[in-house]
């Protein structure tokens, strides 16, 4: 798997940095020259899975959330949000649309959204010990470029 | 993040404008619960065209005002979804419960 070019961010679980991660991300994905659309599917995953990260990660306290950025062949963003936090005791109850252990703002619609938004997306988790979620979009190429 | 209300004969107008994520759904939600309340609409509708991102967070603000309109016995409408925040409620099958014009 050849990396073409990378950034990793890290930051703390503090909700005001949702939309700074989801903005970097498109800003990031801006050198694939994506579509509207394609960088709005990524700005939406990316503030999914950061959110959960913020929200479920850490309940009580504030702790170390990172995301990575990577350019792979064949035009592939690859995105991967790591946490240290509880993490989850059930991933695929965890999947299951309108599943949420948050409280009423939240939705449980999170992990749907970046399924349906990326090509893949990869949980994986264990209790105490953190999660992390690796999704991927290949980003079209577009006629006459 | 901003929420204009204009009330008009028990209609209500919302215009939700900026980004709705989980830092903002919560003051969103309190604003249009306390609006709701305090006018006792026979119909709220929400206008999106402001609406510059929504995330998951926005259809639990969506669910919780209809919720919150059947509890006044009026109805909801959205008008002017934008095609991003459009394809999020979607995705979760909002058009079956919410009334988009």
């Amino acid at each position: 798997m050849k990396i073409e070019n990378q950034v990793t961010l890290e930051f703390p679980s503090r909700s005001a940095n949702e939309g700074f991660a989801r903005t970097a991300a498109a800003c990031f994905a801006a050198q694939l020259d994506p579509t509207l659309e394609e960088v709005n599917d990524i700005k939406t995953a990316v503030s999914e899975a950061v959110t959960n990260a913020i929200v479920h990660a850490y309940p009580d306290t504030l702790g170390r959330v990172s995301v990575k950025l990577r350019i792979r062949e064949d035009r592939i963003l690859e995105i991967v949000v790591k946490d240290w936090g509880v993490g989850i005791a059930d991933v695929d109850q965890a999947r299951t649309p309108l599943f949420t252990t948050g409280s009423e703002e939240r939705s449980g619609m999170g992990f749907t959204i970046m399924e349906s938004f990326m090509d893949t997306l990869k949980v994986r988790s264990a209790p105490g010990r953190g999660t992390t979620v690796t999704m991927a979009r290949r980003i079209s190429r577009r006629a006459g470029r | 993040m901003p929420v204009i209300c204009r009330e008009d004969k028990r209609q209500l107008t919302a215009l939700v404008a900026g980004e709705l994520d989980h830092h903002e759904a919560k003051a969103v939600m309190e604003e249009l619960d306390r609006r709701i309340d305090l006018a006792q609409p026979r119909e709220l509708t929400l206008d999106l065209s402001g609406l510059t991102f929504s995330d998951s967070s926005g259809i639990a603000v969506l669910l919780r005002a209809h919720r919150r309109m059947g509890q006044v016995r009026g109805s909801m409408r959205v008008i002017n979804t934008p095609a991003q925040a459009g394809k999020v409620f979607k995705a979760a099958g909002l058009e079956r419960i919410v009334r988009f014009e």
